[in-house]
């Protein structure tokens, strides 16, 4: 009796770890097919042309520069809001803040930011910056709106990195004479910077990704030249890519899977300098 | 010298500070505008026709309960994929895994968090909803089953990311008791790892509800925007329109100030009110479980 038992709970266990091990593979096998496949089917698209050349046949031939410029221009946009706002934040939350309501509430702010769906950031995109600042639909206004979109991604990331240096770096600092400042920028800021660095560039990759936010405060259909200043508008790779997608007839799927590609290359790179970044830190780090 | 040092620090660390408070800022700001263009509509549209049943906003028809209903079965869908398969993964990495194989899946589970939502939408649109039509031989592929399979995917890494840290959490001693017991490694997981990482995995649940109510482009590609109200369960095999879809796909065309402009910016409102609640409820739980730990602990 108490042997069956003992026989059973092992069979148990060996049928529970299968089914746990093959949903894992079952969640991991589609992530893994969906790159290959969209290298696979995207590879022969790309060119010289394709890349560095203008759309042309309304979008059904040539190039797609316009697209991969200005996805650059918005996420170096992005950056230039979101990185000092951010680290600041971050800053302020790890080595200012004490534990009041008032840093409970910020901090309640920040989930609810992370949280807010990315339309409803593409509709407040459009009722500050680009009618109520009157922006226009422009790089600046999307570049504004998804900096805000990337804001939580950045303060929860470095804060973490800077809480992970140890107290004793900040008090000997602190005992050799240097301000609170000082220590800081030289000490707490230099440690942390791996963490902070992968923090940053994942919050760009999504930015980088993004289409809803910038459906009304930043994207065009189609522009014949690169826009030439931060108040004009800009084609990007993920609105180019829904737009050939659903809004033209008759698109090859070439290019289609071509843009699919070119976006996916971009997003990934800036994953992998991320991974890249954060292992080597940890490889590196002595505390 | 020391003066001006003193100064220098006193204006950065001002500007630290307010950077600090910016957060609160932003959310405010966010429901202000929402508010300003959105509160509008109960002056123009009656709030018995807001209820109606009918999208459709060329005839002045603006009853959002359709693309309630579209949202509310999309998420259902995924959730039913995300919770049992994100839960499962995170239990694979966190429990049963060697160590390689952690550190390989957990770089993957990121990327797919990575990916941008357009570009899964358009193999929705290619690869997917052309083999569910032939294979569940249905008169179109895109429908609120394919929103689901695809908004699944989309929350599984947020899923999987909050419930392996939470069971990551759970001492170590708590294993090895019950291990010490008796217990296999099955049973330790069931009874003693889950249960003692609950909260966290409830706020993993959440959370990836929450990613799957807000996403816009995957969804508003592949589930037919058609905003017919869903009242059965078979309306899972035809095409349904969501919140946030409808916002994507429409405000382009709206004049600002407009009926429709306005109920556009409604439907935004209520979706930042569900994501608050869902955020809110999410922190209320960790913060109460920490609590309790501390309880326990002292």
């Amino acid at each position: 009796m108490k042997r069956s038992f003992s026989l059973n709970r092992h069979l148990v266990q060996r049928l529970g770890f299968t089914a746990i091990t093959l949903m894992a593979v079952a969640t991991v096998i589609p992530i893994v097919a969906t790159v290959i496949y969209i290298f696979v089917q995207g590879l022969p698209a790309i060119s010289l042309e394709f890349l560095a050349g203008f759309p042309r046949e309304g979008m059904r031939a040539g190039g797609i520069l316009p697209a991969i410029i200005g996805t650059l221009y918005l996420t170096i946009g992005t950056a230039l809001f979101s990185v000092p706002l951010g680290i600041a934040a971050a800053i302020y939350l790890s080595e200012y803040a004490a534990d009041t309501p008032l840093t409970r509430t910020i901090r309640i702010a920040i989930i609810n930011l992370a949280g807010i769906p990315s339309v409803v950031y593409g509709l407040f995109g459009l009722g500050l910056f680009v009618l109520f600042l009157n922006f226009g639909t422009s790089i600046l206004a999307a570049s504004l709106t998804l900096s805000i979109m990337t804001l939580p991604v950045i303060i929860s990331t470095a804060e973490e990195s800077l809480r992970a240096v140890p107290q004793a770096f900040r008090t000997v600092s602190i005992s050799l004479g240097a301000t609170r400042w000082q220590t800081i920028r030289r000490i707490v800021l230099k440690e942390a910077l791996p963490g902070i660095l992968t923090g940053v560039i994942l919050g760009l990759e999504r930015a980088a990704g993004e289409t809803a936010p910038i459906l009304f405060t930043g994207a065009a259909f189609f522009l014949p030249q690169l826009p030439g200043s931060p108040f004009d508008a800009t084609m990007a790779l993920p609105y180019h890519l829904f737009v050939i997608s659903t809004q033209v007839p008759e698109m090859p799927i070439q290019i289609q899977y071509g843009t699919a590609l070119v976006l996916l290359v971009f997003v990934l790179t800036m994953n992998l300098i991320a991974t890249v970044i954060r292992s080597r830190a940890r490889a590196k780090r002595q505390w | 010298m020391e003066k001006s040092l003193n100064w220098s620090e006193f204006i950065i660390t001002r500007l630290i500070k307010a950077s600090g408070y910016s957060a609160i800022l932003f959310v405010a700001l966010i429901f202000f505008f929402l508010v300003r263009e959105g509160v509008p509509t109960f002056g123009e549209v009656e709030s018995t026709s807001l209820l109606n049943i009918r999208w459709y906003p060329i005839e002045d028809r603006f009853g959002i309960l359709p693309l309630i209903t579209g949202s509310i079965m999309v998420t259902f869908g995924a959730a039913l994929i995300a919770v049992p398969f994100g839960i499962g993964t995170a239990i694979y990495i966190s429990e049963i895994a060697p160590r390689w194989v952690r550190e390989i899946l957990k770089p993957l589970v990121e990327l797919l968090g990575g990916l941008p939502s357009v570009v899964l939408g358009f193999l929705g649109i290619l690869v997917l909803s052309p083999f569910l039509r032939v294979f569940l031989d249905l008169p179109t592929g895109l429908t609120a089953f394919t929103g689901s399979l695809l908004l699944g995917g989309i929350a599984v890494p947020t899923v999987v990311s909050v419930a392996e840290d939470a069971l990551d959490a759970v001492p170590r001693a708590y294993r090895e008791g019950a291990w010490a017991l008796g217990a296999t490694r099955w049973q330790t997981i069931w009874r003693v790892t889950l249960p003692a990482a609950r909260s966290g995995v409830l706020t993993a649940i959440m959370l990836g509800v929450g990613r799957a109510i807000g996403e816009t482009m995957a969804v508003m590609m592949v589930t037919g925007n058609a905003p017919i109200l869903a009242t059965q369960l078979g309306s899972l095999f035809s095409p349904v329109r969501t919140m946030t879809a409808t916002i994507a796909a429409e405000m382009g065309e709206v004049a600002s100030g407009s009926t429709h402009y306005h109920v556009l910016f409604f439907i935004g409102m209520v979706l930042f009110l569900i994501s608050l609640g869902v955020n809110i409820a999410a922190s209320s739980v960790v913060f109460r479980a920490k609590k309790r730990a501390e309880r326990i602990l002292s």
